[in-house]
């Protein structure tokens, strides 16, 4: 059945025997893709090599392969790109507030990394599928996952809180790398079902050390599965710099499997659209994996149990502020006269309505039922479980008795 | 000079202590160097002894546990950190067919002197992953030697002799712990690492624990003593291997015998205590082992953990039914 639907995706093996397995030989897909590679190879390994649409003051700058991908963007797609990441940034901020308030447990700040995240997600489709880390609170949102949703497990009500299947983005994963292995499977299973979609793997920079981010790599090559592993480097994996986990720059790593690896600024959210669509697109005609290197930098402590004072100072994040992707867009879309004061305005209101919803879904989450420890244990039920909830329900009953525990 | 200081810098001193001692100890992990891991437990060690002996890894604990052994098999003797207990399963396959095989395969001609430090178990309410007791799953493995410290002097003094150990250790720090101060004396001479202890003398009734749940099990005693009830309470402190003979001697002298741990009960190392106590203890025994710990269900939210985990209450109970039979 399996052998029948892969055939059936005529036009993606066509190109896979051209550009995937070719490819797969020099990692190469053309002399393009060469071109970049002996260029950035020749640099110091720090030094960034970047795909850039709008430089960090606002300017639109060309570049012969990408602007095809955000050619037809409109003033108000470019508008909804900084209402995504400005609405993102209230939500991440009102989301550390609310943990240091005590209403949530942990919260992992995206500042800083909001051009990754909405220029990515905003490339999907919505049959496409995202395997998120747990940063990936702008993806969600351009998912369509109510923002509030991703906050009851930061809380402590629950281990996930959405259906993957209604947005098709997965849960959050913890254990670093793992997903990238369940991305690449999934991209494996719609190659097999002949769909055109295409799947999306986010991971930051200390992952690509895992062995799950290896072995990813290696099957999705070898099957030449139609999924795009978005890293972003944000420079830290906690404490240890991406020195650390890597001695190449982390898109050089593609090559060695077979295909390509393209750094972007991830502070750029036009490059990271069009560097995301033009990744998916090859997925989606069948050329195989890619690994996107989002070149970026987060702005907070890398949870809000983290301390950055012991390991960072603060020149480099200065550095980085000049850089900040909303400020960028903001100067290119007054600049152009994309936006007026009344979009601004508006945006900001929009915002502060933003933040007390979320404040307010919070502070009224309902703490689980008790017994939701015994729920979905197992599909098919199981006798143990059974078991053991009838005894919880007879402890606490011997409290009630009591008159209430 | 004995000194109080919290677990977490019991340890710390303890291995500072042994990259002083010996220049072939190092430490290895996530975070462990600048940071000092996520719990400080390495604090400092990366600036007084540079980053070849205290090092900063990838982020890959296959990776971590991998070359640890490799270092072994060149003569050092690696303690590597893994960030969180749930974190450990990258590595669990280097651990469990290599890292316990080795010296049996070698025929003894190969040691293997790594410390796997975990810090692990709950009740400090964090997200997935944070929180769980895989105990059993490394006791289970021959080869391996799993133990548990529930104090800052213990901590001290099992790190000394895991380190010293030529056999990979499994050294489970319960991180609810981790603040809790005890005096500790560099001095003293220590317990063998795995003998059982008695930390509170009883005659009705045997509660067994160690890590997390032996302070648990302390104010459970204290609680029961003032209805009338007389628990002995046992740090286990080692795992693999258990002290059963001080769990018989116990047994023997109060006849009931209550065992708690954080981890699952289901296949968990109070059904191997049950077990063999049962043979050991038959005709001594006034009531069946009773176990206290976690449910078969998948480690909970944060805001469930307080019903997940063993607490006064439901050790109590479980000290009421025996003493009913
Ligand atoms: C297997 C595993 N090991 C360790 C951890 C603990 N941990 C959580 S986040 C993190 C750093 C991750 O860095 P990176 O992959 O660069 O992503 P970032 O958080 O910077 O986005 C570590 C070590 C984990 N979650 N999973």
């Amino acid at each position: 059945m399996t052998v029948e639907s892969s055939a059936a995706r005529k036009p993606r093996r066509t190109a896979a025997g051209k550009a995937g397995t070719t490819g797969g030989k020099t990692g190469t897909t053309g002399t393009k893709r060469t071109t970049r590679t002996t260029r950035s190879t020749a640099k110091k390994s720090t030094e960034p090599d970047l795909v850039q649409l709008l430089t960090p003051e606002g300017e639109r700058v060309g570049n012969a392969e990408y602007d095809a991908y955000v050619a037809g963007i409109t003033p108000e797609e470019l508008r909804g790109l900084y209402r995504d990441m400005v609405l993102t940034r209230r939500f991440d901020a009102e989301a550390t507030a609310l943990q240091r308030q005590g209403e949530l447990g942990l919260w992992a700040s995206l500042l800083g990394q909001e051009a990754a995240q909405i220029g990515s997600g905003r490339a999907t489709r919505p049959d496409d599928y995202v395997f998120p880390t747990y940063r990936e609170h702008g993806v969600a949102w351009c998912r369509g996952v109510d923002p509030t949703n991703l906050l009851g497990m930061f809380r402590g009500v629950n281990n996930g809180g959405w259906d993957p299947n209604s947005n098709n983005f997965h849960l959050y994963t913890i254990v670093i790398g793992s997903q990238a292995l369940h991305a690449t499977g999934y991209a494996m299973g719609v190659a097999k079902d002949g769909a055109d979609s295409a799947v999306i793997a986010y991971f930051g920079d200390g992952a690509s050390s895992q062995g799950d981010v290896a072995e990813s790599f290696t099957f999705s090559a070898v099957y030449n599965a139609p999924v795009v592993f978005f890293c972003q480097n944000n420079q830290w994996a906690i404490s240890e710099p991406t020195e650390k986990q890597t001695r190449v720059p982390l898109y050089q790593r593609a090559q060695g499997y077979g295909f390509p690896g393209v750094r972007v600024d991830g502070n750029d959210v036009l490059a990271c659209l069009a560097v995301t669509k033009w990744a998916l697109e090859r997925a989606r005609n069948g050329e195989g994996p890619t690994l996107v290197e989002a070149y970026t930098y987060r702005m907070g402590a890398h949870t809000t149990s983290d301390d950055p004072t012991r390991y960072r100072g603060d020149e480099e994040r200065l550095a980085w502020e000049a850089k900040d992707p909303i400020l960028r867009l903001h100067r290119y879309l007054e600049a152009s006269n994309h936006a007026d004061e009344g979009f601004f305005a508006e945006l900001e209101a929009e915002s502060e309505a933003l933040g007390k919803r979320v404040r307010e879904a919070v502070r009224t989450m309902p703490d689980p039922d008790r017994f939701a420890l015994f729920e979905n244990v197992y599909a098919d039920g199981h006798a143990l479980v059974d078991e053991e909830r009838a005894q919880f329900a007879a402890y606490q009953a011997s409290f009630a008795d009591e008159g209430g525990h | 000079m004995a000194e109080k200081m919290a677990m977490a810098k019991a340890i710390n001193e303890s291995l500072r202590r042994a990259l002083d001692a010996d220049p072939k100890v190092l430490i290895m992990g996530e975070d462990v160097g600048k940071l000092g891991g996520v719990f400080r437990v390495t604090d400092g060690l990366q600036k007084d002894f540079g980053e070849g002996r205290v090092i900063d890894t990838p982020l890959a604990e296959s990776g971590i546990v991998g070359t640890a052994i490799g270092l072994a098999l060149r003569g050092y003797r690696p303690v590597v950190e893994i960030q969180f207990d749930g974190f450990v399963f990258p590595a669990y396959d280097q651990i469990v067919t290599q890292l316990a095989k080795m010296h049996a395969r070698s025929l003894g001609k190969v040691k293997l002197p790594v410390v796997v430090r975990i810090p692990y178990g709950g009740g400090i309410g964090a997200v997935e992953h944070h929180s769980e007791s895989p105990e059993a799953l490394f006791a289970h493995v021959a080869g391996l030697k799993v133990v548990s410290p529930s104090n800052a002097s213990d901590a001290y003094w099992m790190m000394q002799q895991a380190i010293q150990s030529d056999d990979p250790v499994i050294y489970f720090e319960p991180k609810r712990r981790y603040w809790d101060k005890a005096e500790v004396d560099p001095e003293a001479i220590p317990a063998p690492l795995h003998k059982a202890r008695v930390v509170r003398e009883g005659t009705d009734l045997t509660l067994a624990a160690y890590g997390p749940m032996v302070k648990l099990c302390q104010e459970v005693a204290a609680a029961a003593a003032d209805e009338g009830k007389h628990l002995e309470v046992l740090d286990l402190r080692s795992v693999s291997p258990l002290d059963f003979d001080a769990i018989q001697a116990s047994v023997e002298k109060t006849r009931r015998l209550v065992v708690v741990h954080e981890a699952p009960v289901f296949f968990g190392s109070g059904a191997e205590i049950a077990a063999r106590i049962t043979e050991r203890c038959f005709y001594h025994l006034e009531a069946p082992v009773l176990r206290v710990g976690g449910y078969h269900a998948p480690y909970p939210p944060a805001r469930l953990e307080e019903e997940y985990l063993p607490d006064l209450d439901r050790v109590l109970d479980a000290v009421d039914r025996s003493l009913a039979y």
